[in-house]
């Protein structure tokens, strides 16, 4: 009977999504493929979790915990490359960025017996520290990829006064990183007052102390803030890297921008 | 004898598979002026840099003043090997700013002022935002952020093609002027023969990665055998 509560209010929940698709259809955005491709995913993989996680639950081994946070990093990196493509080497980019940024997060909440070594601890923060990771990588990737390739020019006229990789692309890494810690940073700073976090909502809906709710967002938000930085940092130096030779060459391997065209073309 | 300034040794360059250069052979002497010139896609910007190797020759050997650049660190060649784009491409707040980055690079300085004026700009400019001058006075702030590390050698790649008439003239007195004036050797890609005929004394004819010949300016424009090849230049430009 319960199920079938929570089905049924699945469904009533996918109706004001259902308003959006209309809308888009309406105003032809054009988003519908992609909303519907959303749902239908997000269906399934919630689905699949909770019973992964209930099974976890039951078997009481951190094994089967690190292996989860391992399939979880492994997909978020994929996800990740895929938006990032034109990256050279993004795959193993994002799994380097999202990889030691939840090993050093999760690793430091333990350490300190800040959060227990538990199932029910380690797959949701790793979930959130894993999924907040991939989303400044993404970022991350993709902004640096656009920066270098339309700011080509300007990378080697300071390349040809005898600058560094590094020196040439200082200026798009730092407005690069900046964007993509923007959305964090900002929640973060109004946090409490705009908005009351997931896990907070979650806790407080579910009959938890908000005291208690508002301790375990506490850790939640610094625990993201450290290791989306770490992420983000991570996945800028190791992306402009891929752009260079050792010589302080800037190659290019996508279609030059117009304005690069006549680097490459003649 | 003197060794050239620059020498390539069948230089080539391919990449993703497609050779842009199949193999080009020339030399700069010290204090000329060599103009490069082809139809579009003829690798001719690919060929300017890899003299300061912004592009790493595939196979073949570039020499400046006899020593292989191979064995250069590429940032010292390029401290010595000025380079000027078809952009200005200026950054930084100032012009100031702008001008001295090379320098800062290595914890250098140099008068800015002087520099604005080896270039015909109006010292006082030296604190104005590059981007509120005109294309023209920002394609001079490049050359003179190019001149501010003394190079050897200047590349330039089609440094007026995104200038109007008149800016465009004031450039190509400027190139002449820093021959005359500090015996530099500059190396320029060109898209008009005007401009070859101004401030070229040799002429390098580039066509589909390939040098299809080299002629002093005499004989490019008033000599006979070159009547056709200009002809087709002049088509193809």
């Amino acid at each position: 009977m319960q199920n079938l509560e929570t089905v049924t209010s699945a469904l009533l929940a996918l109706s004001l999504v259902a308003g959006a698709i209309g809308v888009s259809r309406y105003q032809r955005l054009d988003l519908e493929r992609d909303i519907t491709v959303a749902v239908v995913r997000s269906f399934v993989q919630l689905a699949a979790i909770g019973y992964a996680i209930n099974f976890i639950f039951g078997l009481e081994s951190l094994g089967y915990v690190v292996l989860l946070l391992g399939v979880m990093v492994a997909f978020a990196s994929w996800t990740s490359a895929s938006r990032g493509e034109g990256v050279p080497g993004a795959f193993s980019i994002s799994l380097t960025a999202i990889g030691v940024a939840a090993i050093i997060t999760l690793g430091v909440l333990l350490a300190l017996e800040i959060v227990p070594p538990t199932a029910r601890y380690l797959i949701p923060l790793g979930g959130m520290v894993i999924g907040n990771s991939m989303n400044t990588a993404s970022l991350v990737l993709g902004r640096i990829r656009d920066d270098i390739e339309a700011h080509g020019l300007d990378i080697e006229a300071a390349l040809a006064l005898g600058a560094t990789s590094r020196q040439a692309v200082s200026p798009i890494l730092k407005t690069s990183l900046q964007s993509a810690m923007t959305p964090l940073i900002d929640s973060t700073k109004t946090t409490g007052i705009i908005f009351l976090p997931g896990a907070m909502a979650g806790m407080i809906i579910g009959g938890a102390d908000p005291l208690e709710a508002v301790r375990l967002q506490i850790v939640v938000l610094y625990m993201l803030l450290g290791s989306v930085s770490m992420a983000a940092i991570l996945a800028g130096l190791l992306s402009y890297r891929s752009f260079f030779t050792s010589r302080h060459q800037l190659h290019l391997l996508k279609k030059p921008t117009r304005r690069d065209k006549s680097s490459f073309e003649g | 004898m003197e060794p050239d300034k620059v020498r390539l040794s069948n230089v080539r360059y391919a990449v993703g598979g497609v050779e842009i250069l199949k193999g080009v052979t020339t030399s700069v002497d010290m204090g000329e002026v060599v103009s490069i010139v082809g139809p579009s896609g003829a690798g001719k910007s690919t060929l300017l840099r890899t003299v300061n190797r912004l592009v790493e020759p595939t196979s073949g050997e570039i020499f400046l003043d006899g020593v292989a650049t191979s064995e250069m660190n590429p940032l010292e060649l390029r401290r010595r090997v000025g380079m000027v784009f078809q952009l200005p491409a200026l950054f930084g707040e100032t012009v100031a700013d702008v001008i001295l980055y090379g320098l800062r690079l290595v914890g250098r300085s140099t008068d800015v002022r002087h520099l604005l004026e080896s270039v015909g700009l109006n010292p006082s400019i030296a604190g104005r935002d590059p981007q509120s001058l005109s294309v023209g006075q920002q394609q001079r702030v490049s050359i003179a952020r190019a001149l501010a590390l003394e190079p050897e050698v200047l590349l330039m790649d089609e440094p007026t093609s995104a200038l109007d008439q008149a800016a465009r003239q004031r450039v190509e007195d400027l190139i002449e002027d820093l021959n005359s004036r500090l015996d530099l050797t500059i190396v320029v890609v060109s898209h008009a023969l005007d401009q070859v005929e101004r401030v070229a004394d040799r002429v390098l004819l580039l066509v589909d990665g390939r040098s299809e010949g080299e002629w002093s300016k005499e004989e490019f424009f008033y000599g006979k055998v070159a009547k056709q090849v200009r002809q087709f230049i002049a088509g193809e430009l």
